[in-house]
């Protein structure tokens, strides 16, 4: 029967993570803001009555993910468990305590059998509006970057706060948007309980401390098993990025111990001015989710398998404090896993990628008819990718979102949301890095306000003055650009304008290089030729 | 109809064997034949022949032959079509390269995305731009076309497809630059415009450029085959089954062969619905295993459920978004890599992991002792008595239980330290765990409950693993009918003569406009008749639906419409009827934003002859005196003593207690210790959960 038993927990196991998907997809289902329905900038999570993470739905990405397995604590450690009813949602977007900027909204709900609290469910997704500046980056401070909810009860015993509702309505730019997309989060959390007390009435369990066990023991030693097999010692590395108006370093040094793996970020540029900064929680998501797709990409996602990871860091620029601006803290935060994997090449010389594009280049654009002509205003918003760093025995893929785990928009989706025509959304010939294997490929993008409009919009781009480097003598990825197509140079952060009758464009960084160019095959350059990803004009 | 075609014959084309199911005024004759791959028609007229000896007719008594096929899927999966240019807009050229620029596995930094259908030097980019109204923003290039057209003579190019952006909202650039090619270039053009008119450019692209790729060769097969059909005397009409279940003509199939993909799961699910009508289910989920994967459609008041986008050719662990997405009318199931030939072992974390690798049927599972090494669903299910190794496939293959247990031992066993029953038995375990998951989390997607439902169980391996998947799903009935193992063909034989015509029309229900919809919805249903009119010239039935959402979501949900002409006033009962469909999919209306209508449907069938019905039995005469065998039973974990019943034997009304195995040719059908089962009056088996 001992054998039986195993094999019904490792099929417990499986479906508590349907069930989380099934959470998820609830999400996918219901949302109204275009990062959560087109481009799964969401997750979903389950948790044991410690608040430990047991399992996390494959839909979602690592900035969501991995801050979001912290985050339950801090619900536990603010709402008494004897406030806590079955019925209850709790609700933060507090960017230290959630997933490190104003516009994810995280709930959490504790999941009761009978009258006994046996668990969690958390999920996060971020919506179209909170108020203040808009999504970019030039607020002053966090106070100025939109309204904030501390962590509080979104619902009691399943009735509904209003009083939130009413705030929140008048703060927010999209309140019917915004409104629905907290039913959904809600709902989502509903599904999964529901689901997760199915099945353990099916197989006759009364809480989840058993199989929750099973996965957090397994994990921890499948884990430990991998840091094993690594090198013990310490490797700094050290990159710059182009910050808002002056290059920022990040520093740092990983340290592979018997016990764990710690990445510090000591030597990192001090906090900005600008709303680029990064909480702690969401500089730790994305270093946890380089370790892992290194040390162990196939073990399963939960508090075991993060607990061997570590981060520490004095007060900076990846480790800013209240009250810091961290509107578009995912620029700098989608660069921590090149600036971690730096370090790590060395201690596993020729099994790391190159440097890629990294951040994503997301748009928000504004539109609007020109004064005196009649037309439609919009609020758009884009996710866009340049090129990935080669692998030490594969090509860089080209225009794909690492690491973050969000998709692109369609543009005739996109052209429907408002008055903007794109032009162009195409592959960029020349932008990988030379090497043995070649760089992924950045995109070229040209946008342009509809006939009789004009749009302000806020760029988050970065990679234009700081190329993404190459690898084990693998060239640099070309640089990225933002200009007019008149010439006009602009900035790679902050609101700008582009009036009637210009074009917004957009130059996407490539990945870097791997190995040395003069190995690359003959066959792979003649295809490079033939399919024009290089041209043969770049000197 | 049915006047016009008494001797009806479906033909199933499949990766393994090509089902052929004959219909003689009722009664139903059936064989399984090996699929040939260099000559797929030579298997439809072997598996011909076997049936009309069979039922004492000649070929040339034959009325109509349906027929679906697993090629047009087979030949993208496969990369085996023409080399074809695709004509795009200018600035849009890496739409089918840059995909959705996600990578499907968040871990994987050696990923592999699979490789765009259509090459980068075969797409060739022109001048010319419509809006997302659907108003010219710039003007189509002719001269440059004319250049194409030239570079495309000069290549060896099989085929073209056209794709431009917007062209759903306006297709006058599409349909101007292929008479433009077509002067200079005579090979066939697909223009995405007419493959599928949907929103997505991906999606859109991809899909036209799937149906011109895999064009000419279904056009040279389909031609083939009805050649060779009159060589033998079968002079009858041919029609195709397409994805959405419904029949085409040949022509229609010739010209736009990627409504083939997935017709012969198609047929299986509409085997299903006709079972459900036969029995008055409201509910039902039906369940097709065979040797490769395993299939799930849900049936609500006897139609399947459909959809109209899917995925073919995923290339990674049949993980969602590793094949290419095909914009289609579809019957909607989800497919997994569970099977009888699914291969099982054992990762690095020390979990038994089962398929998608298959054993297929070279060299098959370990106990065909065809060579085959490593175990597999059927050895598994050999190991826990499930089969009968002296009776499978009617005796036709000996199964070696020794090379079972020794495969078993070796790849799950021996790695786990436990005895090859208990590995065996945790093999079973995952995949129906596997196939439970998929099931629930589909039902979901759906708005559904999956255990509100009656399962309808058919395939060569779906019997085996029916009752433990209910278990598992809380479902408490699961019918097993006659003829399970050729349940497509059959199914094709109860194809209605239909076709689905869809477009996409972004509009919000304030700005509702009854004169441009009535236009629009005008086109449509004369663009649906002209199909279904080529098979039929009986009476049709016509459904409108408007896929909607609010103003802000992603998702739409389809909403019944009246089938008449609209007045600005129905807004009103439109919002309405919205906010009830919405309800019932997500728990609650949300009060606040704005609704809009995305796509409108126009589906239009004959109307088929009402089958015999069935009442359904769940009753029945305890049946008893069976040979008894040790057989692991799931629920209990641990072998019972079971009985071994002959199926043939079985007259309507018994009633067997689980554990209990029935047996017959082509199948084993496990009752296990939490059912009954219950033969009904036409011979279907009723499992029905103990204590109902």
């Amino acid at each position: 029967m001992g054998d039986i038993n195993e094999i019904r927990m490792q099929v417990m196991w499986n479906r508590l993570i349907s069930v989380v998907e099934e959470q998820a997809l609830t999400l996918l289902r219901t949302a109204f803001s275009t990062s959560v329905r087109e481009a799964g900038d969401l997750s979903a999570g389950v948790y044991n009555a410690k608040g430990e993470m047991l399992a996390q739905a494959v839909t979602g990405t690592p900035g969501h993910v991995n801050t979001m397995a912290e985050a339950v604590l801090h619900f536990i450690a603010e709402i008494p468990r004897e406030e806590m009813y079955p019925g209850d949602t709790y609700v933060t977007n507090d960017p230290w305590k959630g997933t490190g900027h104003l516009h994810d909204i995280t709930m959490v709900s504790p999941s009761f059998k009978g009258d006994r609290l046996i668990g969690f469910f958390a999920c996060t997704a971020h919506v179209v509006d909170v108020g203040g500046r808009g999504f970019g980056a030039d607020g002053k401070s966090v106070y100025e970057e939109g309204i904030q909810i501390p962590i509080m009860k979104f619902a009691e015993r399943g009735v509904v706060n209003k009083d939130l509702l009413k705030i929140l309505r008048v703060n927010v730019r999209e309140p019917d948007q915004v409104i629905g997309d907290f039913f959904s989060l809600a709902a989502c959390n509903d599904v999964g309980h529901r689901r997760l007390i199915e099945m353990l009435n099916e197989v006759g369990y009364e809480d989840l401390d058993t199989l929750g066990d099973f996965i957090l023991s397994r994990t921890h030693a499948a884990t430990m098993e991998r840091i094993a097999g690594l090198p013990k010692g310490s490797w700094s590395n050290e990159m710059l990025t182009d910050g808002y108006d002056e290059p920022i370093k990040l520093a740092a040094k990983v340290t592979i111990a018997d016990d764990g793996v710690n990445v510090d970020f000591s030597g990192t540029a001090a906090v900005s001015r600008w709303g680029i900064n990064v909480p702690l929680i969401y500089t730790k998501a994305y270093a946890c989710y380089a370790l892992k797709c290194v040390v162990a990409p196939d073990i399963p996602n939960n508090a075991a398998s993060l607990a061997v990871f570590s981060v520490s860091s004095p007060t900076n620029i990846l480790n800013a404090e209240h009250p810091a601006p961290v509107s578009v803290r995912h620029v700098i935060g989608h660069i921590v896993p090149d600036l971690v994997l730096g370090a790590l090449a060395q201690a596993l010389p020729g099994k790391i990628l190159a440097e890629g594009a990294a951040a994503l280049w997301n748009v928000h654009i504004s539109v609007r008819p020109v004064a005196g002509t009649p037309g439609r205003r919009a609020e758009v918003l884009m996710f866009n990718s340049g090129g990935m760093g080669a692998r030490p025995d594969l090509d860089g893929l080209s225009s794909t979102a690492f690491p973050s785990g969000v998709h692109t928009m369609p543009i005739e989706a996109t052209e429907h949301t408002g008055p903007i025509v794109i032009w162009r959304k195409e592959l960029r010939p020349d932008s990988g890095g030379d090497g043995k294997y070649r760089g992924g490929l950045g995109q070229v993008i040209e946008i342009a306000p509809a006939e009789g409009h004009e749009f302000d919009f806020s760029a988050m781009f970065d990679r234009i003055t700081t190329p993404a480097r190459g690898r084990a003598g693998g060239g640099d990825g070309a640089p990225g650009s933002a200009r007019l197509d008149d010439g006009t140079r602009l900035r790679p952060k902050g609101w700008q304008h582009v009036p009637a009758g210009r074009r917004l464009m957009l130059e996407l960084p490539g990945g870097g290089g791997f190995g040395d160019p003069a190995e690359r095959s003959r066959e792979a350059r003649a295809e490079d030729l033939s399919k024009g990803y290089v041209t043969g004009k770049r000197s | 109809m049915t006047s016009r075609h008494q001797i009806r014959l479906g033909a199933d084309i499949g990766g393994t064997f090509t089902d052929i199911a004959l219909d003689v005024g009722g009664t139903l004759y059936s064989t399984k034949v090996l699929t040939n791959y260099a000559a797929p028609e030579q298997a439809i007229l072997d598996g011909i022949e076997i049936v009309v000896r069979d039922a004492g007719i000649a070929p040339g008594d034959i009325d109509i032959v349906i027929h679906g096929t697993t090629l047009a899927t087979n030949a993208l999966i496969e990369r085996r079509g023409a080399r074809t240019a695709l004509v795009t807009t200018e600035g849009f050229r890496d739409v089918l390269e840059m995909r959705t620029e996600n990578r499907f596995e968040q871990y994987d930094l050696s990923l592999v995305l699979p490789k765009p259908l259509i090459p980068r030097e075969d797409r060739f980019t022109v001048k010319g731009r419509m809006d997302a109204q659907g108003c010219e923003l710039q003007p189509l290039d002719e001269a440059a076309l004319e250049a194409i057209a030239e570079t495309i003579a000069t290549g060896s190019f099989g085929a073209i497809a056209i794709g431009f952006i917007h062209s759903y909202m306006n297709p006058a650039h599409e349909k101007r630059a292929r008479e433009i090619l077509s002067r200079k270039l005579s090979i066939p053009i697909s223009i995405s415009s007419e493959v599928s008119p949907q929103m997505r450019e991906f999606e859109r692209f991809n899909t036209v450029c799937a149906n011109a790729y895999v064009r000419p060769q279904m056009a040279d097969y389909l031609s083939r085959l009805q050649v060779r059909l009159k060589e033998m005397g079968a002079q009858c009409p041919v029609f195709m089954i397409h994805s959405g279940g419904g029949l085409i003509s040949v022509e229609t199939a010739a010209e736009f062969p990627v409504r083939l993909v997935e017709s012969g799961p198609a047929g299986g699910a509409i085997f299903a619905a006709d079972i459900a009508r036969r029995f008055d289910l409201n509910r039902v989920v039906s369940y097709d295993m065979g040797g490769t994967t395993a299939k799930v459609c849900l049936i609500e008041n006897f139609e399947p459920q459909t959809a109209r986008t899917f995925e073919v050719a995923r290339t990674y662990r049949f993980c969602k978004g590793s094949g290419m997405p095909i914009s289609i009318p579809v019957i909607e199931m989800i497919e997994i890599g569970a099977g009888g030939g699914s291969i099982a072992w054992v990762d690095a974390m020390g979990r038994i992991q089962a398929g998608p690798e298959s054993a297929a049927s070279e060299p098959g599972p370990a106990c065909y002792q065809r060579g085959g090494a490593r175990p597999a669903i059927t050895d598994a299910d050999l190991v826990l008595g499930k089969l009968d190794a002296d009776n499978f496939a009617g005796g036709k293959i000996k199964l070696s239980v020794d090379n079972a247990r020794a495969a078993i031992a070796r790849d799950v066993g021996g790695k786990l330290s436990l005895e090859p029953q208990a590995a065996a038995f945790g093999i079973v375990e995952v995949v129906d765990e596997n196939m439970a998951n998929a099931a629930r989390v589909h039902a979901v997607e759906h708005g559904k409950n999956i255990s509100d439902n009656t399962m309808i169980a058919f395939g060569g391996a779906a019997p085996l693993h029916a009752a433990r998947l209910c278990e598992k799903l809380g479902v408490d009935r699961c019918l097993i009918p006659r003829g399970a193992g050729v349940g497509s063909a059959i199914g094709f034989l109860k194809a209605p003569f239909g076709y689905e015509a869809l477009t996409s029309k972004i509009m919000r229900l304030s700005k509702f406009d009854a004169a441009s919809i009535n236009t629009m919805l005008d086109q449509l249903k004369a663009t649906a008749e002209g199909f279904v009119r080529a098979g039929t010239d009986g009476a049709i039935t016509r459904e409108v639906t408007a896929f909607m959402r609010y103003a802000g979501q992603g998702w739409e949900i389809p909403v019944p419409m009246p089938d008449r002409a609209f007045v600005d006033a129905d807004k009103t009962a439109i919002e309405k009827a919205f906010k009830e469909r919405y309800a019932q999919f997500f728990g609650r209306a949300v009060e606040g934003p704005e609704v809009e209508f995305v796509t409108w449907s126009v589906k239009t069938q004959d109307i088929r002859p009402e089958g015999e019905k069935v009442a359904l039995d769940a009753g029945g005469q305890p049946a008893s005196g069976h040979a008894m065998r040790m057989v692991f039973d799931p629920a209990s974990g641990k072998e019972l003593e079971t009985a071994i019943v002959p199926r043939d034997t079985l007259p309507a009304g018994a009633r067997i207690a689980g554990p209990a195995v029935i047996v017959e040719r082509e199948t084993s059908t496990v009752v296990t210790s939490p059912f009954d089962a219950v033969i009904q009056a036409d011979g279907t088996i009723l499992l029905v959960r103990k204590g109902l």
